[in-house]
């Protein structure tokens, strides 16, 4: 395969790294990556941006492209602006952003925990969230900002208990997925019996929410979640170094140099917030966290973790089943199934077609 | 994982073998004294002189109807399905080889609770024996599924298995969420059903579903030792001459039914198969063909002691069992888990 | 040898969750040796090792690296000094044997110094010192067990620490690898690196140590040059083995021939005890 091409390309000979990598030299400084990432990552944001223009035309009032770009640049006015500007834009942009962190946050847990089929839910965050803003809705009957609230209360306080109680000299996998299912058990069946007892068109919205939707997104809630992704994307981009090194086991990462407990604490705490801010403002939306990661994987051929292309995918793939949700259906439903029946969907396919592959 | 105590060719000692014994006849008698609260507990609370009155001088009064058309049915279909559940949970536990493992995650929830919404939605079944059969149904067909995603080419790979029972399972759920969120009369139904509960599941509920679970216990009994050779490994099972994939069809088989039917009787009920024979394998050790035994006897037990406590804590109201036993279990589980050694299998 | 160690232990106890292996035990690790440790199973040997490179924090006493205590540095300053091969690691999957070797480079990288000449020169050298050169883009999953050992001991060795501690090193290895990984070793003492070994194997341990430490129960029963201390009687101190030690017919060096159980036939064991 081809060899690594640096600006001052030394020694005997070239490093095949299986694959082609390129490092990028200035100074003292490098900087290394692999092609195929690279190109796959640049694939997936021109994918975005033309899924995010086609999304911004669809709707009752089909749109332009013209007519959209117009829209942003201010030089139109009336019916077209508010659709763009006040409508489909924080939508949109919501889709991209909250896709983004799934995607990351998925990644981090997958990594963490080395399994393919981890997600924020392991700890009992999203059962906690819905429990949560099922209390706010059924109980005290507050709106968005209040419901967001009791998703983040809750959510936090879910995740808090799991770590808590999955604790003892460290955590361990194991004890922190069983945790997690106890405790989402519980918090399921409060929702489940919450849900029952309420009155009918009230369930229904609780359900509605329940199911995940990103019909209450607009640029209040989208200002105020990005400010915490954007703190939490920070945060991983910094110790995504010492994530990587973590795979290899707690004794070999702590040999290079790195504390395996505080990082991983951080990681959590990161990825915990990131997965949050999402089902505060659109409840819980399942699988993007646990099959971005993995699609980003196999489109990357990279070993352990992508963190950038997870985001990017995951973006892309939340936007494209919001899509599908509201106009694709007979009848628009919350985004929350599309992703739910897709991403069951593309696990089996991905079991059927490992089983035929391995004989 | 730890050693299997009991597959040796003589059995375990005599005298083990009569503690489980003596073991086995308390818990027997811890679960008719459950029975016997099931009846008595309620909304209206009886004493053992009416319950009396009622089995064998009955009068048709108020008290007599409570007892025969209330009380010993929910008490009936709690031993039956806590019996399924039970044993398939035992059952799922030695197949995946993990001790996680509950009979829902073959899909057998999210197939019944489609099957019921099909029901509802399409052709507006109403009464829990209408639901009886598209629950069944819908489980059935569930498994199936996620057998053919799990199994195809290897022989029921335990992992892929649990990998297939949780994408179906998505999609079914998904499905079934949809349908709920479109129709509100659909929507009203399937929230009393997704609580799992014992109300109102009569005679006419529970008997039709007794041949399936008779079947699957007695394919369960039939595995029992076979499954124990399973836990060492197929290689080794192999060896042990025990037959790897007959056993790995028929304990699917088994689960499969009882699961089904214990779901379309009385909804989705977690934990039960997750947690009993965990306890049970605690007080026995891993030897299946005592694990059986004691998950059938102690299953029913939680779920008559849920229901009670279902009875109480709102009382008058009450609380779906579906929902306590979620509340009994998960502390136990989380209990378990913190001991220093996690037990293996 | 020199007096002087940069690594030793001093008075400490160690052990796991409540069970204590070892109770104040100071060890001392000479510069520019190759230290062995030796012992049965469960003497101690690999929790030592463990408490030496930091991966164990001891209940009492200290570890002490370059004259202070080894927990008082920071992870990246001590991985610089200190390089460990531990006992079990995991490959994430799909890994290349060149990215695993790679990640050996960690401690000398940063987020804007993410692959110097330096590195790449270190990790082509790890490599080649290690026989994987060849197996450079493959994936780490489908080697076989010896192979993965060898990318591992390369991922150690491209951390270019002087102090290289390694656990059990030769484990999955044929005897051929692990001769060579051994000589491998002693080029790498040679150089000037200070090196430290779990061995199981007594006869290669006292053939390539320069200094032998032999443990029993959690407590060091000799220590020295493999020549003045491997004797029939420590032998059976320790491990509880009758043996007979005679001079390796290579190396000269002391080898250990168990006795075995007298026996009828071919095998009898002959004129000893």
């Amino acid at each position: 395969m081809s060899a690594i091409a640096g600006v001052d390309a030394a020694s005997t000979g070239p490093l095949d790294f299986g694959a082609s990598v390129r490092v990028v030299r200035i100074g003292g400084l490098s900087l290394r990556f692999r092609v195929r990432a690279l190109l796959v990552s640049i694939a997936l944001v021109v994918a975005a941006v033309g899924t995010a223009l086609a999304a911004l035309c669809l709707g009752e009032f089909v749109l332009t492209v013209p007519e959209v770009l117009s829209a942003f640049a201010g030089t139109q006015s009336g019916i077209v602006e508010t659709v763009v500007l006040e409508w489909r834009a924080p939508r949109v942009l919501g889709a991209l952003l909250f896709g983004a962190a799934l995607g990351v946050s998925g990644a981090i847990f997958q990594s963490l925990t080395r399994n393919p089929l981890a997600s924020p839910d392991i700890i009992g965050l999203s059962s906690g969230s819905y429990a949560g803003a099922l209390v706010v809705i059924i109980l005290i009957g507050g709106g968005t900002f209040m419901i967001a609230g009791g998703a983040i209360v809750g959510g936090l306080v879910a995740a808090g208990l799991g770590y808590v109680l999955a604790y003892r000299d460290g955590i361990q996998g194991f004890r922190l997925v069983v945790v997690g299912i106890a405790i989402s058990a519980m918090l399921g069946a409060l929702s489940t019996y919450l849900i029952l007892r309420a009155r009918l068109e009230i369930a229904m919205t609780a359900a509605v929410w329940g199911a995940g939707s990103l019909s209450r997104v607009g640029w209040t809630e989208l200002a105020l979640s990005a400010v915490v992704i954007a703190v939490a994307l920070a945060a991983v981009a910094v110790l995504a170094p010492a994530m990587r090194q973590l795979e290899l086991g707690d004794d070999a990462a702590r040999a290079l140099g790195i504390r395996p407990e505080p990082v991983r604490l951080s990681l959590v705490v990161a990825g915990v917030a990131l997965t949050a801010v999402v089902t505060a403002f659109a409840g819980p939306i399942t699988f993007i966290a646990l099959a971005a990661p993995q699609i980003a994987r196999r489109l990357t051929r990279s070993p352990g973790t992508a963190l950038v292309p997870a985001a990017l995918l995951g973006a892309l793939v939340l936007l494209l089943s919001d899509i599908v949700a509201q106009h694709l259906l007979p009848q628009p439903l919350p985004v929350g199934i599309v992703t739910i029946v897709v991403g069951g969907a593309y696990l089996t396919w991905l079991l059927v077609r490992e089983a035929r592959r391995r004989p | 994982m730890t050693a299997p105590a009991a597959v040796v060719v003589d059995g375990p000692p005599r005298r083990m073998r009569r503690r489980r014994a003596v073991g086995l006849v308390c818990a027997v008698v811890v679960l008719l004294v459950a029975s016997l609260l099931s009846v008595l507990v309620g909304s209206k609370p009886l004493v053992p002189t009416d319950v009396a009155h009622a089995l064998f001088a009955p009068t048709g009064g108020d008290i007599d109807r409570i007892v025969w058309e209330l009380r010993l049915p929910r008490t009936l279909a709690a031993l039956v399905v806590g019996v399924a559940l039970g044993v398939a949970g035992a059952l799922i536990q030695a197949f995946t080889r993990n001790p996680l493992g509950d009979p829902g995650i073959l899909g057998v929830n999210a197939g019944a609770s489609l099957g019921v919404a099909v029901g509802v939605a399409l052709f507006g079944t109403r009464m829990p024996t209408q639901h009886l059969g598209f629950a069944f149904l819908g489980a059935l067909l569930a498994t199936l599924v996620v057998l053919f995603v799990g199994a195809i080419g290897r022989s029921a790979d335990p992992i892929r298995l649990t990998l297939a029972g949780v994408a179906v399972g998505a999609v079914l759920a998904g499905i079934t969420t949809a349908m709920t969120l479109l129709d509100p009369s659909t929507f009203n139904q399937m929230r009393g059903w997704e609580a799992g509960t014992f109300v109102e599941r009569g005679l006419d509920v529970i008997l039709p579903a007794v041949p399936f679970i008779v079947g699957g216990l007695a394919i369960a009994l039939f595995c029992a030792g076979s499954l124990n050779m399973l836990g060492l490994g197929d290689d080794l099972a192999s060896a042990l001459g025990a037959h790897v994939g007959r056993t790995r069809v028929l304990t699917v088989a088994a689960i499969t039914l009882l699961a089904g039917a214990a779901t379309a009787i009385a909804g989705p009920i977690a934990f039960v198969g997750l947690m009993v024979p965990h306890v049970a394998r605690w007080i026995v050790g891993p030897d299946q063909r005592w694990i059986i035994p004691y998950s059938i006897v102690l299953a029913p037990i939680l779920l008559l002691v849920s229901d009670v406590i279902g009875r109480v804590i709102l009382w008058p109201g009450e609380v779906p069992v579906g929902v306590v036993t979620a509340f009994v279990g998960a502390p136990v589980l989380i209990w378990l888990v913190r001991r220093r050694k996690a037990s293996g299998l | 040898m020199n007096d002087t160690s940069r690594l030793h232990a001093e008075d400490i106890t160690i052990g796991y969750d409540r069970r204590v292996i070892s109770r104040n035990l100071t060890v001392e690790i000479p510069d520019g040796a190759f230290t062995v440790i030796v012992g049965p199973n469960a003497c101690g040997k690999s929790t030592l090792l463990r408490a030496l490179s930091r991966l164990l924090t001891p209940a009492e006493g200290r570890v002490v690296l370059d004259g202070r205590a080894i927990s008082s540095y920071r992870a990246k300053e001590v991985a610089r000094v200190l390089g460990l091969l531990p006992q079990s690691s995991l490959a994430p999957d799909g890994i290349t044997v060149v990215d695993l070797v790679s990640r050996g480079r960690h401690p000398h990288q940063s987020m804007i110094r993410q692959w110097s000449p330096a590195d790449e020169d270190a990790v082509r050298t790890a490599m080649d010192a290690t026989g994987v050169g060849e197996l450079s883009g493959r994936m780490v999953d489908e080697l076989s067990g010896g192979q993965r050992q060898r990318v591992w001991v390369a991922m150690a060795l491209a951390q270019q620490t002087p102090l290289l501690l390694l656990d059990e090193p030769t484990t999955f290895l044929d005897i051929a690898h692990q001769i060579e990984l051994m000589e491998l070793f002693t080029d790498l003492h040679e150089q000037g690196r200070t090196i430290v070994a779990v061995l199981h194997d007594l006869n290669q341990a006292a053939r390539y140590g320069t200094h032998l430490i032999a443990m029993k129960d959690g407590s060091v029963v000799a220590q020295g040059a493999p020549a003045d201390i491997v004797t029939a009687e420590l032998v059976e101190e320790v491990f509880g083995l009758p043996c007979v030690v005679v001079p390796d017919p290579v190396t000269g060096t002391p080898s250990v021939a168990p006795i075995g159980r007298v026996r009828e036939g071919h095998r009898s064991a002959r004129g000893v005890r």
